[in-house]
């Protein structure tokens, strides 16, 4: 299941996949706009994960989504999520897995 | 902020398409550096435009041998150290393959696949070899390898490494292979466009992705966690493009030469072979693969 922070501001946004991320806090450290930080709570696997502090900050380069070694997050640019939705196929892609 | 409040997102995260995502969430450890080499690996294998079918990829045992089996294209999970051999019949037999890939950790490629390595280097064998340099054993519990620095404790080398490690660029380098590049972790643009111009390259090709390994190499020497490493990556790393390979050998947490060492064009084994038998035999000899001229 993934997740989005729903927040329109800037220009792009970070999408997470919560129960996935180990909180190495790649992503964090090497956000060029520094807009990420750790969340105060767990995930399902007791890890911090990252959430968007500063989303007008956000650039959706998707530095994080290169970075991320779990396959956690990843950044879009909100042209291209409207694109994307377009676009879309019906079906979710990504699988829900428990 | 908990997870029942975001809405769902229809967006798939663009590395997916490229995972067994039944495997996933994988066992590397928290700070591992591998998955982020696999996203450069995806990232070049999407820039590339390659068709997927005709793209394999082999790996050996251990940490990074795990990528085969998470790569969503055709792979294999070799024996210990011989990945090389397996993609060469793959590569001889199947000319027509695109691109076959071996990606696997500096243990595996170096110690136990020495030898294999040195050869496919001199043969020239139209491979892309990703290495991912940990400086140890992972896997097995931290065992001291031929990359780890001098004066690097291990499990093995409680007082600390005495043995001259391997300077694997200069390896590949003085062996013939046709292109030799070495990244970290840190670098992921530099690592996804080396792993890009190393697909569409032709020869031997030979990456080095140096990660950390939090739970072991990082832990022994009390290098603090997996992004403590990247920084050190970040602060030391300087990059030279085009540097004698001699001369970018690492110490333990000492000055880091990244870049692209070597690019050059030599025949690969199955062009020379050709070649050596158009010469010998003339009409009477059919050439082996012709059909491999695109990409």
């Amino acid at each position: 299941m993934s997740e989005a922070a729903p927040i329109k501001k800037g220009k792009g946004t970070i999408f997470l996949t919560l129960e996935v991320c180990k909180g190495c806090s790649y992503c964090i450290d090497f956000c060029p706009a520094h807009c990420l930080e750790f969340s105060r709570e767990f995930n399902r696997k007791g890890y911090h994960y990252p959430v968007l502090s500063s989303p007008e900050d956000c650039t959706g380069c998707d530095l994080c989504g290169l970075y991320c070694p779990d396959f956690a997050i990843f950044g879009m640019r909100f042209k291209d999520i409207e694109q994307r939705r377009q676009a879309a196929a019906p079906e979710p892609l990504i699988p829900a897995r428990g | 902020m908990s997870a029942t409040e975001l809405p769902v997102c229809e967006i798939e995260n663009p590395v997916m398409p490229y995972l067994r995502q039944e495997r996933l969430p994988h066992i590397w450890c928290p700070g591992c550096g591998i998955g982020t080499t696999v996203n450069c690996f995806t990232r070049a294998l999407t820039d590339s435009g390659m068709d997927l079918d005709r793209v394999a990829i082999v790996s050996g045992i251990g940490c990074t041998g795990r990528v085969a089996g998470y790569m969503n294209l055709d792979s294999f999970h070799t024996t210990h150290g011989r990945a090389i051999p397996f993609a060469t019949g793959l590569r001889l037999a199947n000319p027509d393959l695109a691109k076959v890939v071996v990606y696997s950790g500096d243990g595996d490629l170096s110690a136990i696949g020495g030898n294999h390595l040195i050869h496919a280097a001199r043969r020239n064998m139209d491979l892309m070899v990703v290495c991912v340099n940990n400086f140890t054993y992972g896997m097995t519990g931290g065992q001291v390898a031929p990359t780890t620095p001098i004066g690097a404790t291990q499990t093995t080398m409680p007082y600390g490494n005495f043995e001259n490690p391997f300077n694997l660029p200069f390896l590949a380098d003085a062996c013939g292979a046709v292109y030799v590049a070495r990244w970290t972790v840190y670098h992921v643009k530099q690592l996804a466009k080396a792993m890009l111009e190393g697909l569409k390259k032709k020869g031997f090709v030979f990456i080095e992705a140096m990660a950390p390994c939090p739970t072991l190499y990082s832990r022994r020497n009390r290098l603090g966690d997996g992004v403590d490493q990247l920084k050190y990556y970040k602060e030391k790393s300087k990059v030279v493009n085009g540097a004698d390979t001699k001369e970018v050998g690492l110490t333990f947490q000492g000055d880091i030469t990244v870049g692209k060492f070597v690019d050059r064009d030599r025949p690969t084994w199955l062009e020379a072979m050709n070649e050596h038998y158009t010469h010998h035999f003339g009409d009477r000899y059919t050439p082996y693969g012709g059909s491999h001229a695109q990409d």
